[in-house]
């Protein structure tokens, strides 16, 4: 035995000690971090003076921000336990026209076709990760088929109920409702009045609404954003589900064989994810008091691709919240921005396909590094 | 060994039968607390079918086992693992892309109590993992250093301080030299020679008799099923060894094509 109890108590001399650099580069933020700064600086720099940093050029990449950072979300956490679901904006859309036929088809109270929606919408998600996890085939294919299958019925209902794809009236209905305000409303107006009273934020100068800020206070999309974010952040991190989100995705065999409910993780995971579809479904038919069936298009991709940019592994295991809340600030800053600069909106797909295409690069590089593979 | 020692583990003429296939034909094996008990045996030979009965994957067709002088009956893994038999298995033990404090806490999960809410208590668990691994003479960067960053030997042995450190009395290792260089293999079988030590009983299945040669205790050899008798250290030699993993005659003729070199 003596030759077997050689000394390992000087590392490897075979292993290099890592720098600061490339240890900061080890973190999954990292990229999120790095193109929020280009981006910033980039608009500052050219459309500085269009209005996009004045309090309505703000509110308006923030909400669009928000938007993508709700999905995001679901879709990290669910990446991350190594599944996908492509279903997202379809869910989006029917959730929302769930909402609009229970409430003013039906003429069902606001809170109730709320609360009716979110579970349908969560036990859709449930039988999502059920059918993944019961046989084994790639989430991409099950949540593909719910992708037509869900967009299918955000169409079919409207259609043959009122005749049309789109169903309004919400707003009137909502008026009020405790739940509706939730989605729709918008805090901290006092707090603005203060701002516009003080000259910080631009009011309107004249009309009938002469003397109250432009923007009128923090819209619930952009709180719902900040409150999934945390969250999001604070249960993948910082509990032991989360650990065991890592692990499900890391391996699922070793998280089974260490005990790690695996299939109970993922189908929690594939819920959330229709949760938080849904909740941008509530504020999008909140804030246009209408419901319509092409809703949520693409967003299953563009919510894929904020939580890529974040730095999130495609085959699982590896990710941050934080980073994916990044990518979809990215994306909403851009999108609103090269409108703000004058650039032609359709170079917005351009710039989308190559960072996505860098941000693929860059993990996989990153992925080696982490797991020492050459 | 010290026979007046009480048995851990008796496995008691296990038989076990897939449909026509008899895997095991009456195995017998004792295994006592802080041995090293090497299972060794050629490829088919039932060594995967006997620790699989002994962990509680299958379930032994005839036969009896008696834990702590009682008898069992694992309905699965679990049933097993709760009872302090765990088994390192050479692959899917680790998680590469996660820190060894994750890896190494993973389904066993310390939790801090903040008001309601229970988080997961890293503090303790970096704490823990850097001493674990510092008693098993691996030097970590940090306890956020990911797994994939170690060597094979050292995922091995973080597997096993794991299995140990959750309160393993039995650590079945499953061949987990046989995919090792020459280095890795020395770490892994130091670790097993601490574990050993600690009291821990000891099962490592491997087909490589210098391997098992350098830490077992003692010696059962595996052929089609039978245990061809159990052998204490100094009462057997390697060659000896070799010829009963491989059914006698026939490695003496492949022997003389050889060189006397397997």
């Amino acid at each position: 035995m003596t030759s077997a109890t050689q000394p390992t108590a000087n590392s490897d001399e075979r292993v290099k000690e890592i720098s600061s650099f490339r240890n900061a580069l080890i973190r999954p933020e990292l990229g999120g971090i790095v193109g929020t700064i280009a981006v910033f600086t980039f608009f500052l720099l050219f459309a500085f003076d269009s209005g996009m940093f004045n309090s309505q050029g703000i509110m308006n990449w923030s909400q669009i921000s928000a938007q993508f950072m709700i999905i995001a979300v679901g879709a990290c956490l669910l990446m991350i336990a190594g599944e996908f679901d492509l279903s997202v904006g379809s869910m989006i859309g029917f959730a929302g026209m769930l909402i609009a036929i229970f409430s003013v088809t039906l003429g069902w109270p606001v809170w109730l076709a709320i609360i009716v929606t979110f579970v349908i919408a969560v036990s859709i998600g449930a039988l999502n990760g059920f059918i993944v996890v019961r046989t084994g085939l790639p989430s991409f294919i099950v949540t593909l088929a719910f992708l037509f299958i869900l967009r299918g019925f955000a169409i079919y209902l409207p259609q043959t109920i009122e005749r049309k794809t789109i169903i309004g009236g919400v707003s009137d209905v909502a008026e009020g409702d405790w739940l509706a305000a939730m989605f729709g409303g918008k805090i901290f107006t006092g707090f603005f009045q203060w701002m516009g009273d003080n000259g910080i934020i631009a009011v309107f100068e004249r009309g009938t609404r002469k003397g109250q800020p432009v923007v009128e206070g923090l819209p619930m999309l952009i709180v719902w954003a900040i409150g999934l974010v945390i969250v999001g952040h604070i249960i993948l991190t910082k509990t032991k589900f989360g650990n065991w989100i890592f692990a499900a995705g890391g391996d699922s065999e070793a998280a089974r064989n260490s005990g790690v409910p695996v299939n109970k993780v993922k189908i929690l995971m594939f819920m959330f994810t229709a949760f938080c579809a849904t909740v941008l479904a509530v504020c999008q038919v909140m804030e246009f008091g209408s419901a319509g069936a092409d809703r949520g298009l693409l967003k299953e991709f563009e919510a894929i691709i904020a939580v890529v940019i974040g730095g999130a592994l495609l085959t699982g295991g590896y990710g941050s919240v934080i980073g994916a809340a990044l990518g979809a600030l990215i994306f909403g800053v851009v999108q609103q921005g090269l409108f703000f600069a004058g650039v032609e909106s359709s170079l917005f797909r351009v710039f989308l396909g190559l960072i996505l295409l860098g941000a693929v690069i860059l993990n996989t590089y990153i992925r080696r590094i982490i797991t020492g593979e050459r | 060994m010290d026979p007046e020692h009480a048995p851990l583990i008796q496995m008691k003429n296990i038989e076990k039968h897939f449909g026509r296939v008899i895997a095991l034909a009456g195995v017998s094996v004792d295994i006592f607390p802080g041995e090293c008990h090497c299972l060794l045996g050629d490829n088919g030979a039932g060594k995967s079918t006997f620790i699989k009965t002994m962990s509680g994957v299958h379930k032994p067709t005839k036969g009896e086992i008696r834990f702590e002088g009682k008898e069992m009956h694992f309905a699965d893994p679990r049933d097993a693992i709760s009872a302090g038999i765990a088994t390192v298995h050479q692959h899917l033990a680790m998680i590469p892309l996660m820190s060894v404090s994750r890896n190494f806490f993973m389904g066993n999960e310390p939790v801090k109590k903040v008001g309601p809410m229970k988080f997961f208590d890293h503090d303790y668990a970096n704490k823990v993992t850097m001493d674990e691994m510092r008693k098993m003479g691996i030097n970590l960067r940090g306890p956020d250093q990911a797994v994939g960053t170690l060597s094979g030997g050292e995922r091995q042995t973080v597997a096993i301080a794991r299995a140990v450190h959750f309160g393993a009395k039995v650590l079945i290792l499953d061949e987990p030299t046989s995919a090792l260089g020459v280095r890795q293999t020395a770490n892994v079988l130091a670790t097993i020679d601490k574990v050993r030590k600690q009291g821990v009983a000891v099962v490592f299945i491997t087909h490589n008799v210098r391997h098992a040669m350098a830490v077992g205790d003692r010696f059962t050899v595996l052929n089609r099923g039978q245990t061809l008798g159990t052998s204490q250290r100094g009462q057997i030699t390697p060659d000896e060894l070799q010829d009963m993993m491989a059914g006698g005659q026939e490695l003496v003729a492949l022997e003389g094509s050889l060189g006397g070199t397997v």
